[in-house]
């Protein structure tokens, strides 16, 4: 006779269990891109423009081929009689792979060489003698509509401007009627800067095309391998089973591993030219340089209000700065993301929203940097544009969002830019984060301390951002919908493999999604081995980013383990020999409904799946499920942060900061509270020292972790977590909504608001993040708005 | 054994080869290297210890921290030559063959890594540390780790790790 099982003790859902992969990452053990060496592996180095403009009048590659040791270099000419000097890009552009007529932006990709050692290749790019005429450089939209301004991308035909898309959503009559209405309107611009997701480890590909065969294999750094090859075949006009796209373990990703780069298409090339495998490893200012930028947006907003606090409509304008080539990689149909999702916790009756997407000479931007798609410009804005409306009215920033809130009982609510918020519970979250920093008693202090000269300030932030596209009606990339898939193999002895066609990069998914499957199914966690990141096994997805792994590959997870209990359900009642009408499930067992104690355990059932299955019955126990979730996943959450700023300095002290998460159920509470503390601090490094702009020349400034700070141990706060609200997904199999992007989505207004409380009294209405010590400084001593837009300001 | 090298024409780049003797987790090597060989090279490709990774390549990120007689050194910014005749001490040489080094339980036990990346540096930083201080307070664990990046976790749970481990040190 079985017993049920107490999931805890199995890791099943809401277990903190310890994680499966650290087990090899403990011990050095770990397979990144850069630890795979194969037979006759060769080098790549890439040879990257040092101008951010300039027609390229002759390429000299003789000295480089000179070198012992070189066995191929290649430039862009090259590369188009293969076709491949273009490629197309995520979001339907086109962009170089290597530069034959422009450089348009700098670390562009120019040439490559490939070599016996890496050591030997940058020894041969730096004999690479290029000749630039350069040309006038736009760093920023203003520039980019001025009247004259050069065409950056003069490759396409029917560009005649700098501008990629003008993109509109909502009401804009009622939005007028309700400014119409308004006792006050609230005006606030400001811009998002250029981030780098900077992930520890950068970009890589070995390329090993097998002329055998015909097959090519690639080892690579990509959150979304079938992605991957989807443009592979495109672009290399190969057949897709004849490419195998490998993620091994990568060392982050927050967005900048989605995208297709010219280092991965080079390597291919260059390994199918020389039928031999080709290593590329990008290094670090080559990563900043020319990967995945995010933000780069400049938002101006009006807020229609009623005297009593009531938010009537909202217009937003946003210019976005993509670089020189439009490489999002984001849903077809929405130009600028789900940046329309912004003030999607308030009960808003009248929305407008118009956007404008211009050319630059930056590095391709826009990825979703620890981001769904263009929502943490949106929240971003947003909290901005509550703090100022609250200062307008003259209300408590806290009673403000109180009246603005979407109500419980609103919910499911539709916006009014579209979206279905369908659950949630603000008004209770916003109360525990309040009493968990001390409201009341923090603004007693604050005006007590500003008696004596200081000044403390506290920002509050409050959100919902939709997660995890799709559903497939209104999500898809290049025309592949956004579902997503797993599968469950359960062996004779009750061990099972589970592949799903997500990618983990950190967040743990060998660990959680077994958890899943042992909620589902009672299999010990430990006996479920989870493999993702080979296109040969796993079944089609589109990989991890956007917080789209639990909502959706979570979701087909226990999708394909309820089908296995379907079946094991029917090999129950065989073992028993009862009708399966007559059997009932608790975890881990089947037992005969007015027997309890006659049972039989999944594993025997899993047993009897492969040695006595009823007569016509299909053996074995295996299944997949493709899953389209109805809607995206709703998480809310609240950030509260505490400040001292130093009036002297301009620097800025975090005195306290709280978080109030509601991501609905929680599968590995432990995995979910490092990934809230991981998007915390992301947000402090953005609103306090991430700094990466462009000068004048379009000189990259921040080209290094010498220069582009990102917090370390000595400079991150502490942060409190609370997970005491949960509000489960109601479409969701198992109620989990998305949340490893939350704290970076939401986090950084709370700490640009409770600067911008401390420093209240000056009137100033904005400072641009990264809030650096000079522009506080500058805010307070001469009372004005700090713009961080590029050219940055070269003082003399 | 045989070593096979290719016929090179011109071997016109005239770099001397130099021949030193490190000594790497315990076991002696002698190696023939371009003086500008980077340590991190030698030990990532060299000696196959790929639990080194390499990250910034300007000092900053500490991915690559080793510790070279006893003392921690990013890796990525030392010449392979400058260990001659020292020890060095990677990720790979922490656990012994049956059992782990606390830090290693630490850093599982308090969640102390996400993709992992970071983490053998962090874990070197931190031995550096706790063998000079084995009972280091939450401030002096967050000073010594403060040459190591982190993208993933937001460090709270990694100085969590570093005083689990302390403590468990401590009770041996």
């Amino acid at each position: 006779m079985s017993q049920a099982l107490d999931e805890n003790k199995i890791g099943g859902l809401g277990a903190s269990r310890k994680r499966v992969e650290d087990n090899r990452f403990i011990r050095g053990r770990g397979n990144y891109v850069d630890d795979i060496v194969l037979p006759g592996m060769l080098h790549m180095e890439i040879l990257r423009s040092p101008m951010a403009h300039a027609r390229i009048k002759s390429i000299d590659t003789s000295r480089a081929w000179q070198v012992p040791g070189v066995r191929l270099v290649l430039t862009g000419e090259m590369a188009a009689t293969r076709n491949l000097a273009w490629m197309p890009t995520l979001s339907y552009d086109t962009q170089a792979v290597l530069a034959t007529d422009k450089v348009r932006f700098q670390g562009q990709e120019v040439a490559c060489v490939v070599a016996d050692d890496p050591y030997i290749a940058k020894d041969a790019c730096d004999l690479i003698d290029v000749e630039y005429e350069p040309l006038p450089v736009i760093v920023n939209p203003r520039q980019a509509v001025a009247e004259g301004a050069p065409i950056i991308r003069d490759d396409k035909e029917n560009q005649p401007d700098n501008v990629i898309y003008n993109w509109e959503v909502g009401d804009k009559a009622g939005t007028d009627r309700a400014f119409a209405e308004a006792d006050t309107i609230s005006k606030l611009r400001l811009h998002y800067p250029r981030s780098h997701p900077s992930p520890i480890e950068c970009c890589g590909s070995i390329a090993d095309f097998d002329r055998a065969t015909g097959k090519l294999t690639v080892y690579m750094t990509s959150q979304a391998p079938h992605i991957i090859r989807a443009a592979v075949a495109m672009v290399a006009e190969l057949p897709e089973h004849m490419i195998r796209i490998v993620s091994p373990d990568i060392g982050g990703g927050f967005g900048n591993k989605v995208p297709v780069y010219p280092g991965y298409v080079c390597s291919i090339l260059c390994s199918i030219l020389l039928e031999t495998p080709v290593k590329w490893i990008e290094d670090k200012t080559g990563n900043l340089i020319s990967t995945g930028f995010a933000r780069d947006m400049y938002l101006d907003s009006e807020m229609a209000l009623r005297a009593d606090g009531k938010i009537l409509g909202v217009r937003i304008h946003a210019d976005a700065d993509h670089g020189a080539f439009f490489s999002d990689a984001q849903p077809s149909k929405f130009k600028i993301g789900l940046l329309h999702s912004a003030f999607a916790c308030y009960d808003i009756p009248a929305g407008h929203l118009t956007a404008r997407g211009t050319y630059s000479n930056k590095a391709p931007g826009g990825v979703a940097y620890r981001c769904s798609f263009r929502v943490t410009e949106a929240m971003f804005f947003q909290e901005r544009m509550v703090h100022a409306a609250a200062n307008d009215l003259g209300m408590d920033a806290a009673e403000f969002r109180r009246k603005n809130f979407v109500r419980d009982d609103q919910f499911p609510y539709r916006t009014a830019f579209g979206f279905l918020v369908d659950s949630g519970q603000p008004q209770k979250c916003l109360e525990v984060g309040l009493k968990a920093v001390g409201y009341e008693d923090f603004l007693r202090q604050k005006e007590e301390a500003k008696s004596r000269g200081r000044l403390l300030g506290i920002g509050i932030s409050t959100m919902t951002e939709p997660l995890g596209a799709g559903n497939s009606r209104e999500y898809d990339i290049l025309g592949i919908k956004m579902f997503d898939s797993a599968e469950l193999r359960v062996h004779m002895s009750g061990k099972a493999i589970l592949r799903t066609g997500a990618k983990s990069q950190g967040q743990g998914h060998e660990t959680t999604w077994a958890q899943i499957v042992s909620h589902e199914l009672g299999i010990p966690a430990d006996d479920v081995t989870v493999e993702e990141g080979d296109t040969d096994t796993a079944p089609f997805g589109m990989g991890t980013y956007a917080s789209r792994s639990t909502p959706v590959a979570g979701a087909a997870v226990s999708m394909v383990s309820r089908k296995i209990r379907a079946k094991a359900r029917k090999l129950a009642a065989h073992l028993l020999e009862v009708s399966e009408e007559d059997i009932e499930w608790e975890l881990g067992r089947f037992y005969v409904r007015s027997a309890p104690d006659r049972g039989v355990s999944i594993q025997e059932c899993a047993m009897a799946a492969y040695s006595n299955m009823p007569d016509g019955m299909e053996p074995g126990l295996e299944n997949n499920a493709y899953y389209d979730p109805p809607n995206l996943t709703w998480p809310f959450a609240v950030y509260i942060v505490t400040v001292e700023v130093d009036p002297e300095t301009g620097v800025w002290d975090v005195l306290n900061m709280v978080a109030v998460d509601d991501c609905g159920v929680r599968i590995n509470p432990m995995v979910v509270e490092g990934q809230i503390m991981g998007g915390l601090t992301e947000a402090y490094a953005m609103a306090n020292m991430q700094f990466i702009t462009f000068d004048a020349e379009g000189n990259c400034v921040g080209s290094n972790y010498m220069d582009y700070l990102l917090p370390t141990a000595w400079e991150t706060p502490g942060f409190e977590l609370h997970s005491e609200v949960v509000t489960p997904s109601p479409h969701h199999p198992i109620g989990a909504k998305g949340v490893g992007e939350c704290a970076a989505v939401g986090g950084p207004a709370a700490f640009v608001n409770a600067v911008m409380d401390a420093i209240g009294d000056t009137g100033v209405r904005n400072i641009d993040m990264p809030l650096l010590p000079d522009r506080v400084w500058e805010a307070i001593k001469y009372r004005r708005d700090i713009s961080g837009a590029p050219p940055v300001r070269t003082d003399d | 054994m045989t070593i096979v090298h290719e016929e090179r024409t011109d071997t016109g780049a005239g770099i001397p080869e130099n021949r030193i003797t490190v000594t790497v987790n315990g076991k002696r090597s002698v190696v023939e290297c371009e003086p500008r060989l980077l340590l991190s090279h030698l030990l990532r490709q060299g000696l196959r210890l790929t639990g080194t990774h390499m990250g910034c390549d300007t000092t900053n990120c500490g991915a690559c921290t080793v510790l070279v007689d006893g003392r921690p050194a990013k890796s990525c910014t030392m010449l392979a030559v400058q260990a001659d005749g020292r020890e060095v001490t990677t990720v790979e040489g922490l656990a012994t063959a049956s059992e782990l080094h606390p830090l290693q339980e630490g850093f599982k036990e308090e969640h102390g890594l996400q993709c992992g990346f970071c983490t053998s540096g962090m874990m070197m930083a931190a031995k550096a540390l706790l063998d000079e201080n084995p009972d280091p307070t939450e401030e002096e664990v967050r000073w010594a780790l403060s040459g190591n990046l982190c993208r993933c976790t937001g460090y709270q749970n990694i100085v969590k790790s570093v005083l689990w481990a302390a403590k468990k040190l401590r009770s041996e």
